[in-house]
């Protein structure tokens, strides 16, 4: 039962990686709080299932078709709002009250457009049957949805150590003044950081009918504090940390829904809290506080 | 010139009573004029717990996100005395307002975080607490998810009147912040901590005063509200909603005066029940926008239209 917890724990943490990954990309580019991610993921989850029932598309494309959509529709949000924000004396607390309005305007829309019933996507489209790994038979989406997961994340790692805008991102983490100073075009950099951030937690929302079960447009709100917890666990502002932090988060749940399961629904919100106020740098960081 | 000083700061402090006197007298008649007396308890409420919100956010700048905590911990303070002690109501509202405070003194610690994270921290911590109350394993103390029935304490009329005495409380609280040296010396705080403390203000216990009296507020309108409807589930006195409505009305109408959250709550929740109880939906896309539209064009609220061009606001 330990090691059944353990394993399907890291698959969930691989998973709970990507949800938390677009959240700390944004944080730690702009040094805004994203409070609308987990409705990024919401429409990402219903994008799935609508392509899914209407056309039969496979996640797998419905995945391709939301970053490509959700980058577009990124870039004009944050050139909308977060250099208006920017410039604010308070950028992170105003950036926090704005983005739960837009949250609260997402919500409202899908609630409006699709109706406030849970849909699901029957687990069968990624695989038939367990998948049979150390000898744990674990349902085949779990792996699937594991599995795109590490690949996003591994994508991510590339986009930042491998390419040149990436790199320019990574100036821009460090510094944003100093970027802007060496020349560097800090919007764009950051206009496209920002739609990765919420292309992530599109794809992180398509395989969200499998991971969490069904979706309503509602589910926003508890996302956002699961991918808190992940990235403040694993270290805010710095996007690999969060691979820590989503596998500490997933095993813990599974170890808490395996031998607690009544209070399984308090992990997130006290790890938040717990991590926050005696390890405000995360698990691992070594930064200064910032918190 | 210290007389003349004294005089206008007089007119100011009046100014500010005579706007607190009308709204409560106008809530406290209101139930001979209007019958329907659940809508008038929920302004009562919801103005009471903007100005809770208002006297931290408005004055230390620090978000509660999770205010909602404290108002359920009044709420179930206030159900486990009655269910549990059977006690008389009003002292069963004394024990809600000290679970609301002992919360409150359990997540003082909070405010070593510096705003964003302390504004999720609360969520965070509020949501926990929903997660104990309504925890199935302790439906021998809460009832757990089942919800909790007061009817023998139900009185409408003596909560509603309780409910009002609150309020009028609150906007004492509120008037003598804006116009006391330790209300100045809270905004100081918020404005620029460090030369706060080096000029002598000692921030800590400001803020916690602050905080404090804040979780009293909304622990005793959660006391009134269970008084008040004596049938409830935790997700109702836990909902999200009570924290939103706060946030919104007071951004909307402005934080640090007394009149912006009243406006906040007169204008915003008046629309809301026109138009809200039908397509709830509808309510949220428009309040959602009007906080965005906020945060980008008028961050200091509506009052800021006025004050701006030097007209002072009560």
């Amino acid at each position: 039962m330990l090691i059944g917890a353990i394993i399907s724990g890291l698959m969930f943490g691989l998973y709970f990686t990507l949800v938390g990954l677009g959240l700390n990309l944004v944080f730690g580019v702009m040094r805004i709080v994203n409070l609308a991610h987990g409705d990024f993921l919401m429409l990402g989850s219903f994008a799935a299932y609508w392509l899914f029932t209407l056309f039969g598309l496979h996640p797998l494309l419905a995945a391709v078709a939301v970053l490509v959509v959700f980058v577009a529709v990124g870039l004009p949000i944050y050139y909308g709002v977060v250099p208006r924000l920017l410039v604010a004396r308070d950028s992170e607390m105003l950036s926090i009250i704005l983005f739960f309005g837009l949250s609260q305007v997402i919500e409202a829309l899908a609630a409006i457009a699709f109706g406030t019933s849970e849909r699901s996507i029957p687990g069968r489209v990624l695989g038939s049957g367990p998948v049979s790994f150390l000898g744990q038979r674990l349902p085949s989406a779990w792996v699937f949805g594991a599995a795109v997961s590490a690949v996003a994340v591994a994508c991510v790692y590339l986009y930042l150590y491998r390419t040149r805008l990436g790199t320019l991102t990574r100036a821009v983490m460090v510094s944003r003044e100093e970027a802007l100073a060496t020349g560097i075009d800090v919007h764009r950099v950051s206009a496209i950081a920002f739609g990765i951030g919420i292309a992530l937690a599109g794809i992180a929302g398509v395989f969200a009918p499998f991971m969490l079960g069904s979706v309503t447009p509602a589910m926003g709100a508890d996302i956002n504090v699961a991918a808190f917890a992940v990235i403040v666990v694993g270290t805010l502002g710095n996007p690999l940390g969060t691979v820590i932090g989503g596998i500490v988060y997933g095993i813990g749940l599974m170890l808490m829904q395996t031998y607690l399961s009544s209070w399984a629904n308090l992990l997130p919100n006290l790890l938040l809290i717990a991590v926050l106020l005696f390890r405000p740098e995360g698990l691992f960081g070594r930064a200064v506080r910032r918190a | 010139m210290r007389d003349a000083r004294s005089v206008s700061g007089l007119r100011r402090v009046f100014g500010d009573l005579l706007l607190a006197g009308v709204v409560v007298a106008v809530m406290a008649v209101a139930p001979s004029v209007y019958s329907n007396q659940l809508l008038l308890f929920n302004f009562v409420m919801f103005l009471t717990l903007s100005q809770g919100l208002n006297v931290i956010y408005g004055f230390t700048g620090y978000l509660p996100f999770g205010y909602v905590g404290f108002f359920g911990a009044g709420a179930y303070g206030f159900a486990l005395a009655v269910m549990h002690l059977h006690a008389p109501p009003l002292a069963a509202m004394a024990v809600g307002a000290a679970a609301a405070l002992v919360l409150a003194v359990i997540l003082t610690p909070l405010f070593r975080l510096s705003g964003a994270y302390f504004a999720i921290a609360n969520l965070a911590a509020a949501q926990a607490v929903y997660e104990i109350v309504s925890n199935p394993a302790l439906e021998d103390i809460t009832k757990g998810p089942y919800g909790v029935s007061l009817s023998g304490v139900f009185a409408p009329e003596t909560s509603y009147a309780v409910s009002v005495a609150i309020l009028a409380g609150t906007l004492l609280l509120v008037v003598w912040l804006r116009n006391s040296r330790f209300g100045l010396s809270l905004r100081a705080i918020k404005e620029d901590p460090i030369s706060a403390a080096m000029a002598g203000v000692a921030v800590v216990r400001g803020r916690t005063i602050a905080w404090l009296c804040s979780a009293l507020i909304a622990g005793l309108v959660g006391g009134a509200f269970a008084w008040q409807i004596s049938v409830f589930y935790p997700e109702t006195a836990f909902s999200a909603q009570f924290s939103i409505f706060a946030v919104v009305f007071t951004l909307f109408g402005g934080a640090a005066t007394l009149t912006g959250p009243l406006l906040g709550v007169f204008i915003l929740y008046g629309i809301y029940n026109t138009i809200g109880i039908t397509v709830p939906q509808y309510f949220q896309l428009i309040y959602g926008t009007l906080i965005v539209a906020l945060v980008l064009f008028l961050p200091n609220g509506l009052v800021s239209l006025l004050t701006k061009r030097g007209i002072r606001v009560p």
